[in-house]
């Protein structure tokens, strides 16, 4: 437990239950204590308007009629609830997986950059910009903007185009422009930044495609809506297996957005334990991690006020994971409310616990996971030890192709079996 | 005088001489940290109002300029505790001071201290750019238990009800943002933007100052009798980086 994060009994039950009654985001956007709209006065009037266009449309019969329609014949939805039995038979419970690296590009990316688009051609916007650390939101906007003919720009930490080679020419093919960014640390932190400044210069024809369950509002309700799909398929498809609902769900957070969508049917259903595993990094010094859930403090970031890390002068604190997709110092709003309401336990494994469980996953399951998907699985790992004949489900988040150049430097250096080693990614 | 009202009298009082007041930006401690006092004194004895930028690590609002010296402070050891410990002991210079910082800083040094702190370190007001004016209450009330201002930005997207709204609540002066986008970038000032600047003065019972994009005496010109007082940030950090005389760049805005 985040030993920043204090609450009461009574303030933590009260938490829930408004979380539970759907109270949250509030009228003023906030999920208890945190999210809000801290942004610049020119973001004003185009925040509400996106927040009315969302609310006009998001829930319509016709929007949702298309939205449904695009997923089902273009991203491949509903993906697949597999079992995996070698993993379970050797960590000793059953784990399944809700296969988001099935749907098209390759990641549970698809699901907000998809409704965020359609949304943007509601909205009449001319063109899209979006933000990527790990490449797949970038690939997942590029393909849902060349799907719906709007012009595409993709801002990318500088260290994340290195890391994230094979994305970056995806976008490219996609139709997308990809602009580095060598300001700030390079990596998904500074490609928001750059974004939000694309936006501020033309807030009316612009629509900002923001790819986490992070920023200011109505961002993280909005992403937390579109990726809801994940957990909603999942739980009826383990119910329509199994009879029944899992012990305990899994996601990797780094903004939170898959998370998020796994977490969010479930957290009704107190049976079930909901686990969420961030990016231990190096260790847990301040800039060996990228775990604000763990570690943070509050803050207001990138529009939000939530977890950070963050020195004791309020700056933003580079961090550190071999993971581009998790390498974020904030967390989505919502995250930082259902930790402080005690429902989801946020948990963290380290750069060399995911590779180790993405080699084991790829081994076992013939699944070659994504490495932030991977540091969820460690997490599923060690529960599974503690909890030997009970049942998981852990969201399947990515696909590992786009991780071929980290894992080069790593697991296939030299030594294959070796797991001991730091990627090294930043200077 | 309460501090805020500090702020309006140096703009009117500039009004009444008959130029816009000139409201200088400077990155604190930015390009030497040894040498804040003297360019905050170079700095003040031309501009009518100094506002000293607290760097962060993520300026969403400002350009490559701001970013780049916001970087360069803080890697020098710059933060808003350093800046308010020199303007305490230093000798100041008369212009009235405000100090420029995203919400992060000012939020983890806690906001009753920082009220008084900033009063008896001689601070008039603060402007915080990623702080609109519906998540300032609390900010604004800590603030106004030692008089300072918190300084509202408006933007030529702000709707008139907002408008209207924000510049009632408005202490020091306003600031009027000239164009949607980051700081830095040159401007021209077109008719649109001075229509927007008398809708501004309108309903401010504030100075108006304009600013974002101001880096000559040509547009310092044009915006004479539109607004109180112009704003020059990023092209008066640039002549500051490049060791030329801060002094005589801004004399240089006042010959149009």
């Amino acid at each position: 437990m985040n030993a920043h994060v204090k609450f009461s009994t009574a303030e933590q039950s009260a938490l829930l239950e408004q979380e539970l009654a759907g109270r949250f985001p509030d009228a003023r956007g906030r999920f208890g204590p945190y999210g809000g709209r801290y942004v610049p006065e020119t973001l004003i009037p185009a925040l509400e308007r996106l927040e009315a266009g969302m609310r006009e449309h998001l829930h319509r019969a016709d929007f949702q009629a298309e939205l449904t329609d695009q997923l089902r014949h273009w991203v491949g939805r509903p993906t697949a609830l597999s079992y995996a039995p070698r993993l379970s038979a050797a960590w000793g419970a059953s784990i399944w997986f809700k296969r988001e690296d099935l749907a098209h590009t390759g990641a549970h990316k698809i699901n907000n950059a998809l409704g965020q688009a359609l949304l943007a051609q509601r909205l009449g916007a001319r063109r899209i910009v979006a933000e990527t650390g790990a490449g797949q939101h970038g690939v997942a906007s590029a393909a849902a903007c060349a799907r719906l003919g709007l012009p595409c720009t993709v801002y990318m930490g500088a260290i994340d185009m290195e890391r994230q080679a094979p994305n970056v020419g995806r976008m490219r093919l996609l139709g997308a422009e990809v602009v580095p960014v060598t300001g700030g640390d390079q990596t998904l932190r500074a490609a928001i930044d750059e974004a939000l400044r694309d936006w501020v210069a033309d807030p009316d024809g612009t629509f900002y495609l923001l790819g986490s369950a992070v920023g200011p509002h109505p961002y993280p309700f909005l992403v937390r809506e579109l990726q809801a799909i994940i957990g909603r398929e999942a739980r009826a498809q383990f119910i329509e297996r199994q009879g029944g609902l899992p012990d305990a769900v899994f996601a990797c957070v780094g903004g939170g957005s898959n998370s998020i969508g796994m977490f969010h049917a479930f957290v009704p259903d107190t049976s079930v334990a909901i686990i969420g595993i961030e990016a231990g990094g190096r260790g847990s010094g301040l800039g060996e991690n990228a775990a604000s859930l763990s570690y943070g403090w509050p803050g207001v970031l990138q529009g939000c006020y939530s977890l950070l890390l963050q020195d004791e002068n309020g700056q933003i604190h580079e961090t550190d994971s071999i993971s581009a997709g998790l390498d974020y110092p904030g967390v989505g709003p919502e995250h930082a409310l259902l930790l402080a309401a005690g429902r989801v336990r946020y948990e963290s494994a380290t750069d060399s616990e995911a590779l180790a469980a993405l080699q084991e996953c790829s081994r076992l399951e013939g699944i070659l996971p994504a490495l932030e998907t991977a540091h969820a699985l460690h997490g599923a790992k060690r529960w599974a030890k503690e909890n030997t004949g009970k049942t998981a489900i852990l969201c399947m988040s990515g696909r590992g192709d786009k991780d071929m150049p980290t894992l080069q430097r790593t697991l296939l250096a030299g030594n294959a079996s070796s797991t001991s080693v730091h990627a090294g990614a930043k200077p | 005088m309460k501090p805020h009202a500090r702020l309006s009298s140096a703009i009117r009082a500039a009004v009444d001489r008959g130029e816009p007041a000139l409201v200088a930006f400077m990155t604190a401690g930015f390009p030497q940290i040894d040498k804040f006092a003297e360019h905050l004194h170079a700095v003040a004895s031309v501009a009518d109002v100094v506002e000293i930028g607290v760097p962060f690590t993520d300026p969403m609002a400002d350009g490559m300029t701001i970013q780049r010296s916001s970087q360069a402070a803080l890697k020098q050891g710059v933060s808003l505790k350093w800046i308010l410990g020199e303007l305490a002991t230093m000798q100041r210079p008369e212009a009235p001071l405000v100090l420029m910082s995203y919400l992060n800083p000012l939020l983890q040094y806690g906001y009753a201290r920082l009220a008084q702190d900033a009063a008896a370190a001689g601070v008039c007001g603060f402007i915080v750019p990623d702080l609109p004016f519906d998540e300032g209450d609390e900010f604004r009330a800590a603030l106004a238990k030692e008089g300072v201002a918190l300084v509202q930005m408006v933007t030529p997207v702000t709707t008139p009800e907002r408008l209207a709204r924000v510049c009632a609540a408005s202490e020091g002066f306003v600031y009027a943002v000239t164009m949607t986008g980051t700081t830095g970038k040159s401007v021209t000032v077109p008719d649109e933007v001075l229509q927007y600047l008398a809708r501004v003065k309108a309903v401010s019972p504030v100075p108006v100052c304009a600013g974002f994009g101001i880096r000559s005496a040509e547009q310092v010109e044009r915006l004479r009798g539109h607004v109180e007082g112009v704003v020059v940030g990023s092209a008066l950090v640039e002549v500051l980086e490049r060791g030329e005389d801060a002094a005589t760049w801004l004399r240089s805005l006042r010959a149009g």
